[in-house]
């Protein structure tokens, strides 16, 4: 570490680390309500468990890139953070806000749209919350002595983020408009502006990790981002076949969206080639795995298993199933959680001073929780699978559906244990470096 | 080969570009497309009052309508069209989860009262005739008492 306040990430990290726990247990929850083992039903139905899973994991993944910023940006800008107090005052009310919406979830408060569930008078503190990071984090970049590309990128790709967030906040009396711009939220981060937080985080670790030339990075950097909005875009349409916008978004979408696999390959294609260039090998082998892990992830879970319904004509058929939980969890995973692990586990024995670089926990953890997610991704696969054969093309009713496939969660239980067990290790691996100190301050 | 400067204008480009172009086709969809659909005319106070009480309980969070939402309960867009007007009425109005005796899966008993429920069945009906481009898609093949 090489400023001070490099330090605050470990606050956002450890954050992220509890609520990503929580986000475990409630999809353990839904695992099990899904094999038609629902005891909790009565304090905690599907839909609050369902609410609080996916709520959690957008708040770990937002926690997660905020500390990343707080890392990255000093030490690529020469300069210490702007505001650390700000930066503590930020975390706490975030996760007072989080706290608060977990609850009110179990009240059966809430804005009940998918994705943004979160009562209206705390989107308003989010909004606030947010543009207190971004005013600490801007602020420290334009005062630091350099703007590198690999700063702007991730800082752009934040202040985006903000922005896409407010048209999910306006009422409309319309099912269809209300869908239509929800997606400006939902569509527009995951497949847009978090890929360029994801490109910038991924290139700030390639040049630490491989000690390849940062400007043949930052070319790279720009390819990759470039690919992502040139087909993630336009690429919405793939959400706006089937809610009653214009049929041209059937050829629109349908061709756009297909080309989104394109920026995760360059993103794999990327990281593999710098690391093979790489002459300085670090000898930190966690932050290595996680990072090509995160690159080749996500465009398997992203790229390809998105690609694979993202046509009309199989979307038709597979729109709203167990299908696109399949996707959703490898995409999420491998693209957002698996960067944010990486960065943690490249700061962490440099915020600490503890250089577990390489030990068996980290390697465990690497393995178990990908196996365990490669297994949840078959099993959601092979139900949804089934539920579009037997519903969709047979004409079975949805509920004797459901009961054909409960097996196929009995199997996703099993993986996710093994993953869970996983993540487990991570944790355990991650207090193994201890408090983050000042004594672990290199000048280079 | 080529340069850091030309992959920066790759992306400034495309990034200006596909934002305009996607703004503009949003415009389009929502000014010159939606807007003039007879559907649009047709989400009387009912339905409103309807669709609070949809986001109000979270319905979306076990079931999906126009396929977005949640895979653990029914699609509802055609659920009038399906199960007709009083069956879901009833089971909105039930003080006893539904579904405990018949599938196994249960539903939260919201026991709304008779308004609340002809308001909800409002919103479901206005939602079944929207032009979906051909979703939910008739199955191939029908089994024979299957709804
Ligand atoms: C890291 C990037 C991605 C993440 C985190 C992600 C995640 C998700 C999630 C959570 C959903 C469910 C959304 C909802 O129904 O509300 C979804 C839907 C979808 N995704 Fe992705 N996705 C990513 C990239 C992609 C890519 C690159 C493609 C296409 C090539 C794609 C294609 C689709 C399609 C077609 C759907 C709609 C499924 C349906 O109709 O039910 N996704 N994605
Ligand atoms: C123990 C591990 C986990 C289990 C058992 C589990 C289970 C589930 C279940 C049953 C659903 C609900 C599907 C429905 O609506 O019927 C769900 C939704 C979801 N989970 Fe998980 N999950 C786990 C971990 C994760 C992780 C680690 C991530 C992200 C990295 C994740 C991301 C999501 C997302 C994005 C959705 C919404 C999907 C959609 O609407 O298409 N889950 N999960
Ligand atoms: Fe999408």
């Amino acid at each position: 570490m090489k400023f001070k306040t490099q330090k605050i990430a470990y606050w956002f990290f450890l954050s992220a680390l509890g609520l990503l726990t929580l986000q475990i247990i409630y999809g353990f929850i839904m695992g099990f309500a899904h094999m038609g083992i629902d005891g909790l039903h009565g304090i905690i139905p599907f839909n609050a468990a369902r609410a609080v899973h996916t709520n959690l994991l957008v708040c770990w993944l937002l926690l997660g890139f905020m500390g990343s910023a707080y890392y990255i940006i000093p030490e690529e800008s020469q300069n210490e953070l702007f505001s650390p107090k700000l930066a503590y005052i930020q975390l706490i009310s975030f996760l007072a806000v989080g706290v608060t919406a977990v609850i009110a979830y179990h009240l059966n408060w809430w804005e009940g749209r998918k994705f943004l569930e979160i009562p209206r008078p705390l989107d308003y503190l989010v909004v606030v919350n947010v543009l207190a990071f971004l005013y600490n984090i801007l602020m420290t970049l334009f005062k630091g002595k350099k703007q590198t590309t690999t700063a702007l990128v991730l800082a752009m790709g934040l202040l985006f983020s903000a922005l896409l967030y407010l048209p999910g906040m306006i009422w409309f009396d319309s099912q269809t408009l209300d869908s239509f711009y929800r997606w400006y939220v939902v569509h527009l981060w995951v497949e847009g502006v978090w890929e360029l937080i994801m490109g910038g985080i991924l290139a700030f670790l390639l040049i630490k990790i491989t000690g390849v030339d940062r400007e043949v990075i930052e070319k790279w950097l720009y390819v990759i981002v470039g690919l992502t909005f040139l087909s993630g875009i336009l690429g919405t349409g793939h959400h706006y076949y089937y809610i009653g916008a214009p049929s041209y978004w059937l050829w629109i979408g349908g061709i756009f969206s297909a080309l989104e696999p394109l920026a995760f390959l360059a993103m794999a294609l990327f990281a593999l080639n710098m690391y093979r260039k790489g002459e300085k090998k670090h000898p930190n082998k966690a932050a290595l795995n996680w990072t090509l892990g995160a690159a080749i992830t996500s465009f398997v879970g992203a790229g390809l298993l998105g690609a694979a319904h993202t046509l009309p004509n199989v979307n038709l058929y597979t729109h709203g199933t167990l299908v696109t939980a399949m996707h959703g969890h490898m995409a999420f995973w491998g693209a957002y959680a698996m960067i944010v692990l990486a960065i943690i586990a490249y700061a962490m024995p440099n915020i600490t001073g503890r250089k577990l670089y390489d030990n068996n926990m980290a390697r465990y953890a690497f393995w178990l929780s990908n196996i365990g997610m490669i297994g949840m991704t078959v099993a959601f696969g092979v139900a949804g699978v089934a539920q579009v054969y037997m519903e969709r093309i047979l004409g079975v009713d949805f509920m004797e559906t459901q009961k054909e496939i409960e097996p196929h969660f009995l199997v996703l239980v099993l993986c996710a244990t093994g993953f869970t067990t996983g993540v487990i290790l991570y944790i355990i691996n991650f207090f193994q470096h201890g408090k983050p100190t000042d004594e672990a301050l290199v000048s280079e | 080969m080529l340069t850091k400067s030309q992959a920066k204008l790759f992306f400034l480009a495309g990034t200006i570009i596909f934002s305009v172009l996607f703004l503009g086709l949003s415009y389009d969809t929502h000014v010159n497309h939606v807007a003039n659909q007879p559907y649009e005319k047709t989400i009387t106070p009912a339905v409103i009052a309807g669709k609070h009480l949809w986001e109000d309980n979270n319905c979306m969070g076990c079931h999906s309508i126009f396929g977005e939402g949640a895979y653990y309960a029914p699609e509802l867009t055609k659920v009038i069209d399906r199960r007709g007007e009083g069956y879901v009425k009833g089971l909105l109005m039930s003080p006893t989860p539904w579904g405990e005796h018949t599938s196994g899966r249960k539903m939260v008993a919201y026991g709304f009262s008779d308004e609340d429920a002809q308001n909800l069945v409002e919103y479901f009906k206005w939602a079944g005739t929207v032009d979906l481009n051909g979703f939910p898609a008739k199955p191939k093949y029908k089994i024979e008492g299957n709804k």
